[in-house]
């Protein structure tokens, strides 16, 4: 495979190619789930429990159904009876199977009690008024420290099933998930320590915020077949979902996935597909749903909100000898995500403080309370545990009197170490030392630290945190690509990984084009389509650059030996003697030579060979991105108000495949940690009710409320990458919460240890 | 009731009901450009022009578009591709969801204040709401755009 400057090569690794769909998403071309649906389609609305915890006792749909243009009203009654999970992971699922498309037990405010389809919105929102419910209130569990062994259980159900019970679920105890990873002697290391930090840190649900809300639209299609259009990250396992969900066999089931208006992992869970299937499956005729904005902040797939004890044990000489975390996880009324976030939380933040660790414990709970269901969003448990660890090394910096960054500097992984509480995996590929030094000098470390107060009376400070997450799950995510040979030497590559806006479309055929020698417009990329799209597990745990990419990188391989072949055969000679040259196959001699568009056009003629090639790719590892933030605040000491003046991340991605989208993904990323840090405050009331529902409670960042963002690379290069190249997309939201609560701590002497920060806490925390 | 405008320079009639907003009727006259990402007019994705002046079309009842001349991106497509290389250009569409609110609000700055300081161009599109970029590549592109347009009033 050629790295070096390749003047076939247009567009290849490593540089700023604008987006294959740029064009149509800026000139507002129809592209998404809306823009493409029938007009025919019902319109699809859901009724939801005003409970958080209830049992239906009767519901009468009479007058409903009698209201003109309503064309059915599903209730409990009319579903199927086997469960399953919206989580998109691969099967078996680590989820629970705890959900029906209706249940008659309602376990959160907003589960749905009744879909209705109609041929307009009014009728459908009308005809919810008419439906007759009278509910028996159950005692409702709201915070989760409360739920283990509570006599209230919130799936009591016999058919419940834990797919994999190794994970310690067990719904007779209100417990998704329970476990214990730990090397050496944690208690006798924290002993023999100078020094143990021991805090608690939470965080909330944070809502991901995708400007398209969930949506999909469903038909009968030419066979017969149920066909879904849906604005997913897991296209195969939607199918999969449904298939399981409305009790049909698989090959009735076709998902497709066009333009996504982002999905940050919310839409690595089924959260609304079933609602119009259910109906097109009654029906027979198209329906579409498309959530309301309070819909998607109040029954949708949110951050899970994790309690975190942690326990660090230091010499006085700022080595870190224990790290013993404890997280108690809340995923809501049903389990989606719940085994699996939980994990990163250790699992993810541990082990970046390999280098001098002689024991750690990592422990979780994940328990199921009367809220809105969790879900997968970016940093999937890592962003959690990193606010929880990278605070406690604050907090030990701190203790000790000592640089935050010297701190870290001795006792970070270095390239080549094995890293006990990251699975045993060696960090193979390592730049989180140069990410520290450079992020410091973008900031001004040496200058800012910790703070200065400025003329107006307001307090400058800095604050410092890192971060790593994983490049796929190991062992189980799978993509495969496959790329055919057409007319004029054309490439048509097919995927099943879900371009969500992230590029990825692009960046893999930028992959396909250095390695088979073209310019990058010579790729086409089509997906995904669970019809005719090779299988991929789907967009999410930062797995497309590193594992679909890996595919692409291998499929290139195969592709490249059969047009060798053909090539060989036209030249009357054999295939060791020709050299692929990308536009042509030619004798190693140069005497002869074919070119690409003739080797195509003859493998159309008689039937010679196709000329394609589909390969899979897994990897044993999930190779860690690395990276370091620093903030800058400005502090008012008179209000609290703290502003975000500067940020800088610099990140070891491997090798960046495209210098624009790494950085944008950097810089929205980052912006995201910083919402969920200062502005995103999640808020339920005493009945269990979410009230942060619209972008007037629930702020996420505006232009005016962000910092100035500067983002470096500091790239390594992974072997077992595609040119070496790790994951990006989750890492990047991970370090402004414990960057900023440590910015704020030098500025103001107040440790914020719950998030969102906010002005009241720092000012209430100030008069303690 | 029936509404007559001008959509994009051709009359246009609609049937539309007292409460429908000019976003219903304008998705369904096929202006698909046009998004909604809320129901509390905090987003900018519906954003388009009424005689010249950006409007949030979720916001706007359809009845009061009637005699008025509406513009959406359907009807700027030369000048969406001129921006919209500006923002491919930087990598700065990323989901492309928000894109038509914001280039019909671009547009809209260009005309009122196409020398606008970065702390302008916050405040004049800091209702059109990003949740992938993170915004700084999208100020970069559009300066680019402003520079240009500035550049043709000059010349």
């Amino acid at each position: 495979m050629s790295e070096k400057i390749n003047s076939r090569v247009i567009g290849g690794v490593g540089e700023p190619v604008p987006k294959k769909d740029a064009p149509a998403l800026l000139t507002g071309k129809p592209v998404y789930v809306a823009d493409i649906a029938p007009r025919e389609c019902l319109c699809v609305k859901l009724m939801h429990s005003p409970h958080a915890h209830a049992m239906i006792e009767e519901i009468d749909v009479s007058r409903a159904q009698r209201l003109p243009g309503v064309a059915c009203v599903l209730t409990y009654k009319d579903v199927p009876g086997t469960r399953f999970t919206q989580a998109g992971q691969t099967y078996p699922e680590f989820s629970p199977y705890d959900r029906l498309i209706l249940d008659r037990h309602l376990r959160c405010v907003g589960d749905p009690v009744a879909i209705v389809a109609a041929e307009t919105e009014k009728q459908a929102l009308a005809a919810i008024k008419l439906i007759k419910v009278s509910y028996k209130v159950l005692p409702a569990i709201l915070d989760p420290r409360e739920s283990i062994d509570n006599e209230v259980l919130i799936h009591p159900e016999e058919s419940w099933r834990a797919l994999v019970p190794s994970c310690g679920a067990d719904n007779r105890r209100n417990l998704i998930a329970a476990g214990e990873d730990a090397q050496g002697d944690i208690e006798a290391e924290l002993a023999a320590c100078d020094v143990v930090i021991d805090r608690e840190y939470t965080t909330r649900a944070n809502q991901q915020c995708m400007m398209e809300t969930f949506r999909a639209f469903t038909r009968i299609d030419t066979y017969g077949r149920l066909e879904i259009v849906s604005s997913t990250q897991v296209p195969f396992h939607v199918r999969r979902i449904l298939a399981t969900a409305l009790e049909m066999p698989k090959s009735r089931v076709r998902v497709i996935k066009p333009r996504i208006g982002g999905g940050f992992g919310a839409k690595q869970t089924a959260v609304c597909e079933q609602y119009p299937a259910i109906v097109t499956v009654k029906t027979g005729r198209p329906a579409m749903i498309v959530y309301t904005r309070e819909e998607s902040m109040t029954l949708s797939s949110p951050r899970h909100a994790m309690r975190m004890h942690v326990r660090l044990g230091a010499m006085r000489d700022g080595t870190i000898r224990a790290i013993d975390l404890h997280t108690l996880s809340n995923s809501g009324a049903y389990g989606e995500h719940g085994p699996t976030t939980v994990g990163l939380s250790g699992h993810k933040s541990i082990p970046l403080y390999t280098h001098n660790m002689k024991a750690f414990r990592f422990a979780w709970h994940t328990v199921y309370t009367n809220t809105m269901s969790a879900g997968a969003y970016r940093g999937y448990g890592a962003t959690q545990g990193l606010f929880a660890v990278e605070s406690a090394v604050n907090e030990l910096a701190h203790a000790l009197g000592m640089d935050p960054a010297v701190l870290r500097e001795k006792n970070i992984v270095r390239e080549g170490e094995t890293m006990p509480a990251y699975y045993g995996e060696t960090a193979a590929s390592c730049a989180i030392d140069r990410c520290i030094a450079r992020a410091k000098e973008m900031i001004g470390w040496a200058e800012k630290y910790p703070a200065r107060t400025l003329d107006n009376g307001h307090i400058r400070a800095v604050g410092m945190a890192l971060a790593m997450q994983g490049s796929g799950i190991s062992g189980v995510d799978t993509g495969a690509v496959m790329i055919r040979l057409g007319d004029d030497g054309i490439y048509n590559m097919s995927i099943g990984a879900t371009d969500m806006g992230t590029g990825c479309d692009t960046i893999l055929a930028q992959m396909a084009a250095q390695s088979l020698e073209c310019p990058v417009d010579n790729i086409t990329v089509h997906g995904v389509d669970t019809d005719t799209s090779p299988y991929d597990c789907g967009s999410y745990a930062s797995s497309t650059t590193y594992v679909t990419g890996m595919a692409v990188v291998k499929t290139c391989e195969e592709l490249r030996k059969k047009i060798i072949r053909v090539g060989a055969k036209l030249l009357g000679c054999r295939e060791g003697e020709v050299l692929f040259e990308g536009d042509c196959v030619k004798k190693a001699d140069g005497s002869a030579s074919v070119t690409l568009a003739q080797i195509a056009n003859a493998h159309m003629m008689a039937g010679v060979e196709d000329i394609s090639a589909c390969v899979s790719s897994g990897s044993p590892v999930s190779p860690p991105p690395f990276m370091c933030g620093c903030a800058e605040v400005d502090l008012d000491p008179l209000t609290g108000e703290v502003k975000l003046v500067d940020y800088v991340g610099v990140v070891d991605c491997g090798t960046v495949i495209n210098p624009n989208l790494a950085r944008r993904q950097t810089e929205g990323g980052l912006l995201q940690g910083i919402g969920m840090t200062l502005t995103e405050r999640p808020e339920m009331d005493h009945l269990g009710r979410t009230v942060s529902n619209s972008f007037l409670q629930y702020k996420i960042p505006a232009r005016v409320d962000a910092p100035n963002i500067r983002v470096e690379f500091e790239p390594s290069y992974e072997p077992t990458g595609p040119f070496g190249a790790k994951s990006i997309g989750e890492c990047v939201i991970n370090t402004p919460a414990p960057a900023i609560a440590d910015a704020v701590y030098n500025a103001s002497g107040v440790r914020v240890r719950d998030l969102p920060i906010t002005a009241e806490k720092i000012l209430l925390g100030r008069k303690e | 009731m029936n509404i007559e405008f001008v959509l994009n320079g051709r009359r246009v009639s609609a049937a539309a009901d007292a409460d429908d907003s000019l976003y219903k009727v304008l998705r369904g006259l096929g202006m698909y450009s046009v998004k909604c990402g809320c129901e509390t007019t905090n987003c900018g994705l519906c954003t388009v022009h009424m005689d010249g002046r950006a409007v949030l079309s979720c916001s706007v009842p359809a009845a009061r578009c009637a005699g008025h001349e509406i513009t959406t991106l359907e009807g700027m497509q030369e000048e969406a591709r001129r921006l919209g290389a500006c923002l491919a250009g930087e990598g700065a569409e990323q989901c492309g969801y928000c894109a038509p609110g914001l280039m019909m609000n671009v547009f809209a700055l260009a005309k009122e204040n196409p020398h606008a300081t970065d702390a302008e161009i916050d405040a004049f599109l800091a209702g059109n709401l990003c949740r992938c970029s993170g915004y700084v590549s999208q100020r970069k592109a559009i300066k680019t755009y402003l520079g240009m347009v500035c550049g043709e009033v000059r010349a």
